[in-house]
């Protein structure tokens, strides 16, 4: 509902009593700020958001992650559309403000419709600032301000040319890095003598730019761009005053902000750099706020995010007429937001204080204090403890020992910390605010933590002290996404026992016992993998409740073709596969070809019609390459050919990988063997790795090189391949048995302890007794489930209705339960040799499947 | 029903902008199969309690819905987790978003789908 009416209609009755109609003129993170700070204070306000882009209020704090992973706008989405509608602000996107007249209180759109308000609140943001270099206006040249200055660095970045990016700056650095992750080769151009000059003293720059080196962004210091190059309006390089030049096909501004006025000066408020507010965010018109990038308060514009809520907190209570706002500035406090780079300023950057350097591993941390009260802080390499430092230099706190202070901050844990220290730059959100939270509405995981706060919902750094504070408030006692199904907080141990207890075999008997995936079917996969686990294998397999990889055996690519990967045990193959598979890479018009890291060919874009045949043609066995299954087993050569191999890590790879085909995990599981410790086949880091020592083998379980690199844990050392084998089967049937869905090894090393892990696997019965069910389950694996090309389970498992293709082998008898045979076929393999069927010729009739012949 | 009622119910639907797609046999429960009219690409689910309808493309980047899974009178597409409403057509969470809904007759076991756009 929109109370604001056209003026058309004016000369209306004021209703009695009429409800505080309150316009915000932006839609940035500012804009949203101060609609929630109103809504936390009021009910009854008519709260309008008048945004010129196009989409929801969105975090542009976060623009670096859509750079570097290529999402959407939509993903950095600040609050869902939902939220609007519950918290009755009337949103209008893709609307300008056009003007403002603040004497009649009216605001007049783009789309031609009027406004009226009681209070407008400013928060029109800021431009990048594009100083008039020659040749800035060609082509090529951009800023790094909207999602589609994005796309536009993106698409650049991917064509490998070289980027240039003017302004040293957090943002300047971010936008570097997000190309140097693209792979393209990116330089930073600065005209200063340091890289952010503005939050750090030199010594910590120092360190930060062999820092960004390091992440391929080159660094130049000291530079003044007098003319972007260009041929045919295209940019093709910088030239600097001092004679020296610049290859780059793009060249990203990142230099400053420039506040947005234009609005402001039309409505003749007074505007200086920014448009001038007095201490409680008032413009110069009585009735008109400003917050954010386009407000200048006591002389000074912020730039960066964590200002606007300060500012957004008090212009709240001023709309509202509370006599005691009062806002006195900001303290500057910036994290640099780059993977690998921790870096922290709070404050003043230059001054006296304590200086703790440890060269070695890179850390700078140092206070500034004046006149015996801390007001600066810059941490470097070893950010701990920066929470507490900004809470001090917030409230002035006074110093007598600066490096006790230092000591006392990189000890500190969450429970020291203040009620008021700010835990979430990004969104504004205090510890204060979590404890409340967390107590109030008995939050008990991270994610409902940060989905009712706030808190790590922007850059996401913060999200493990909101875990700590967590923890601390709960005494430890937190779940995190242990739920099996989320909607009926029924944990995996809950549903596990009801199937042993139940001698449930399917999920829709777990669904009709215990409700288990009803409402929103999200854990049916979870489910589906352990109702087969609980039962080694012998369970009614329901293909509905699988994952469309788990129903067609490949992997789903973002235009809906398949991806085919053959199974290549230990990576070895020979002659006549590759032959095998070329031609079927020909035959099926193949997009691309890739060699994978798991020492397999991946064959991209086979259409779901296609996949029987193709399997058909190549006559190997699935990798299961799409599955929550055991992958592969890495190898290298070993004592066969290698002059330093210890052993027979290939022949071990193939047998290990051998004995686990085919069965499913509770996450995927990558494995690796290598000959010796040169670690050729990354063993160190796979879920299990075996490594061959002299005089024995190492096996290491829990090792991660995906998002997060981790060095497995050292789970024993043995005498024979033999024993390091069986090791390895028992840690993964103890795995399989234990972790959550979706659970890595290597989070799953890190929740239960190596110990723990360690007490049961060694353990004589236990271990037996795991061995035992493992190969009980293994018996009943379907080895190769492309077989099923020959055996559909289910009708049309590989077809459309609108597929004009012939339809291979066997179509389920109508009316039949869809039931597919998971117990131990070992009929199936060799049952498949005798099945000769000419896959050219349709079945004769799919109703009755005679093709079974 | 006899043989003669079903030809002469079809008939009447083809009459009336219907399409014959399919049996009831073709779509395994609680699954889907696409199938195109007049160019138009339509997912048809089998639900516990009859079928349902709707264009087998997701809005949010064109991910095969008839490939996704079916609960509670939803499918989730398999591509980035959207839910879509089986019975509204509305992308859930989503405000705004949305899909097609169409049509779906079953007959004897014959499975029959009208566009929402054919009806008059």
């Amino acid at each position: 509902m929109n109370a604001f009416q056209d003026s058309a209609s004016s000369g209306r009755e004021p209703a009695p009593d009429p409800a505080l109609q309150i316009l915000i003129v932006g839609g940035g993170i500012a804009a949203q700020s101060a609609a929630e700070a109103l809504r936390e204070r009021t009910t009854d306000a008519v709260i309008t958001m008048v945004c010129e882009e196009p989409r929801l209020p969105w975090d542009r704090v976060s623009l670096s992650h859509l750079l570097i992973d290529g999402g959407e706008a939509e993903e950095l989405q600040l609050r869902p559309s939902t939220w609007y509608e519950d918290h009755d602000v009337t949103v209008r996107t893709g609307v300008r403000v056009e003007a403002l007249d603040t004497a009649f209180r009216t605001a007049t759109l783009s789309d031609g419709t009027t406004l009226t308000w009681d209070r407008c609140i400013l928060a029109t943001g800021s431009d990048a600032l594009m100083p008039p270099i020659p040749g800035i206006e060609q082509e090529g040249v951009v800023a790094f301000r909207s999602p589609e200055d994005c796309e536009a660095i993106q698409a650049a970045a991917d064509g490998g040319r070289p980027a240039a990016v003017i302004g040293g700056g957090l943002l300047g650095l971010e936008a570097a890095r997000g190309i140097a992750a693209r792979g393209a080769k990116v330089t930073v151009v600065h005209l200063m003598d340091r890289l952010m000059e503005r939050q750090l003293d030199a010594n910590a720059a120092a360190l930060l730019a062999p820092a960004m080196e390091e992440l391929d962004v080159e660094v130049l210091l000291s530079k003044s761009t007098t003319q972007i190059t260009g041929a045919r309006g295209r940019v093709t390089g910088l030239e600097f005053a001092d004679g020296t030049s610049l290859e780059a096909d793009l060249v990203v501004m990142a230099i400053g902000i420039k506040s947005r006025t234009d609005l402001a000066k039309a409505a003749g408020l007074e505007v200086e750099r920014g448009i001038v507010v007095d201490d409680r965010l008032q413009t110069s018109a009585p009735g008109v706020y400003a917050v954010g990038e386009c407000a200048q308060h006591r002389g000074m514009v912020y730039g960066i995010v964590a200002p606007i809520h300060d500012q957004t907190q008090v212009a709240a209570d001023a709309v509202l007429d509370d006599p005691a706002a009062r806002y006195d500035g900001s303290i500057l406090s910036a994290k640099l937001k780059i993977m690998g780079v921790d870096l922290v300023s709070i404050g003043a950057a230059e001054g006296s204080g304590a200086t703790v350097e440890n060269r070695e591993e890179r850390s700078y941390r140092k206070l500034i204090v004046e006149n015996g009260k801390l007001v600066g802080a810059v941490l470097m390499g070893d950010i701990k403890g920066h929470e507490l430092l900004l809470d001090k230099v917030r409230t002035a706190h006074e110093v007598d020992d600066a490096l006790a202070l230092l000591a006392e901050a990189s000890q500190a844990s969450a429970a020291d910390l203040p009620d008021t220290a700010q835990v979430c730059n990004c969104n504004g959100v205090c510890k204060g605010e979590i404890v409340q939270a967390i107590q109030d509405h008995d939050l008990g995981s991270t994610a409902e933590v940060v989905a009712r706060t706030r808190a790590g919902a922007g850059c996401g750094t913060c999200k493990p002290l909101v875990k700590e504070i967590l923890l601390d408030v709960r005494g430890g006692k937190v779940d995190e996404n242990t739920y099996l199904c989320a909607c009926l907080k029924q944990t995996r141990e809950e549903c596990a026992s009801a199937i042993r207890e139940g001698g449930l075999e399917s999920v829709s008997e777990v669904a009709a016992a215990c409700g288990t995936g009803r409402e929103c079917g999200g854990c049916n996969p979870a489910l589906a993998y352990l109702v087969s686990e609980v039962n080694g294998n012998r369970h009614r397999e329901e293909r509905h409740a699988r994952y469309i990889n788990d129903r067609v055996h490949g992997n789903i690519q973002k235009d809906g073709t398949f991806s085919v990967v053959p199974r290549m045990k230990g990576g070895k193959t020979t002659a006549d596969e590759l032959r095998r598979i070329a031609d079927a890479a020909d035959k099926y018009d193949i997009q691309t070809i890739k060699v994978t890291g798991g020492q397999r060919i991946d064959l991209l874009g086979v259409k779901k019609e296609d996949l029987p045949a193709i399997w058909e043609d190549l006559g190997m066995a699935s990798g299961m390459a799409y599955a929550k299954s055991v992958r592969t087993v890495k190898t290298c050569v070993g004592s066969d050919h290698c002059r330093f191999g210890l052993d027979d890590s290939m022949g071990t790879g193939i047998e290990l990988e051998g004995m686990l085909e085919g069965l499913y995990t509770p996450a995927k599981v990558k494995l690796g063997v290598t000959g010796c410790p040169r670690n050729c086949a990354e063993a160190y880091i796979k879920d299990i790795g075996l490594v061959a020592i002299e005089g024995g083998w190492e096996v290491y379980v829990g090792g991660a090189g995906g998002t997060e690199v981790r060095k497995g844990d050292l789970l024993c050392t043995v005498a024979t391949k033999d024993e390091a084998i069986s090791a390895a089967i028992t840690f993964l049937q103890y795995y399989r048995e234990t972790a959550d869905y979706k659970e890595r090894t290597y989070t799953y090393m890190e929740n239960r302890g190596l110990e723990a892990i360690q007490a049961v696997v060694f353990d004589e019965e236990e271990g037996a007794a795991l061995r035992e069910r493992f190969h009980l389950a293994q018996a009943a694996a379907i080895q190769d489930p492309w077989l099923e090309r020959r055996k559909p389970v289910v009708a049309n498992q590989f077809s459309e209705l609108d597929t004009d293709a012939p339809v291979y082998g066997l179509a389920p008898v109508a009316g039949d339960d869809v039931v597919a045979a998971q117990h131990a076929e070992p009929t199936m393999a060799a049952a498949s040799d005798q099945l000769a069927i000419t896959y050219s010729e349709p079945a004769t009739d799919p109703t009755t499947g005679s093709t079974d012949r | 029903m006899i043989p003669a009622e079903i030809a002469a119910a079809a008939t009447d639907l083809a009459s009336a902008g219907w399409l014959k797609v399919g049996t009831v046999h073709d779509i395994p429960e609680l699954e889907g199969r696409r199938t195109t009219i007049d160019g138009h690409k339509v997912a048809v689910f089998r639900l516990l309690d009859g079928f349902a309808a709707i264009d087998a493309e997701c809005p949010h980047k064109r991910g095969p819905l008839q490939d996704g899974l079916v609960a509670d009178g939803c499918v989730t597409c398999p591509l980035h987790d959207r839910r879509i409403d089986l019975e509204t057509g509305d992308v859930i969470g989503h405000e705004g978003e949305g899909v097609a809904v169409h049509e779906v007759h079953v007959v004897g076991d014959d499975l029959w789908v009208r566009l929402a756009t054919a009806v008059v």
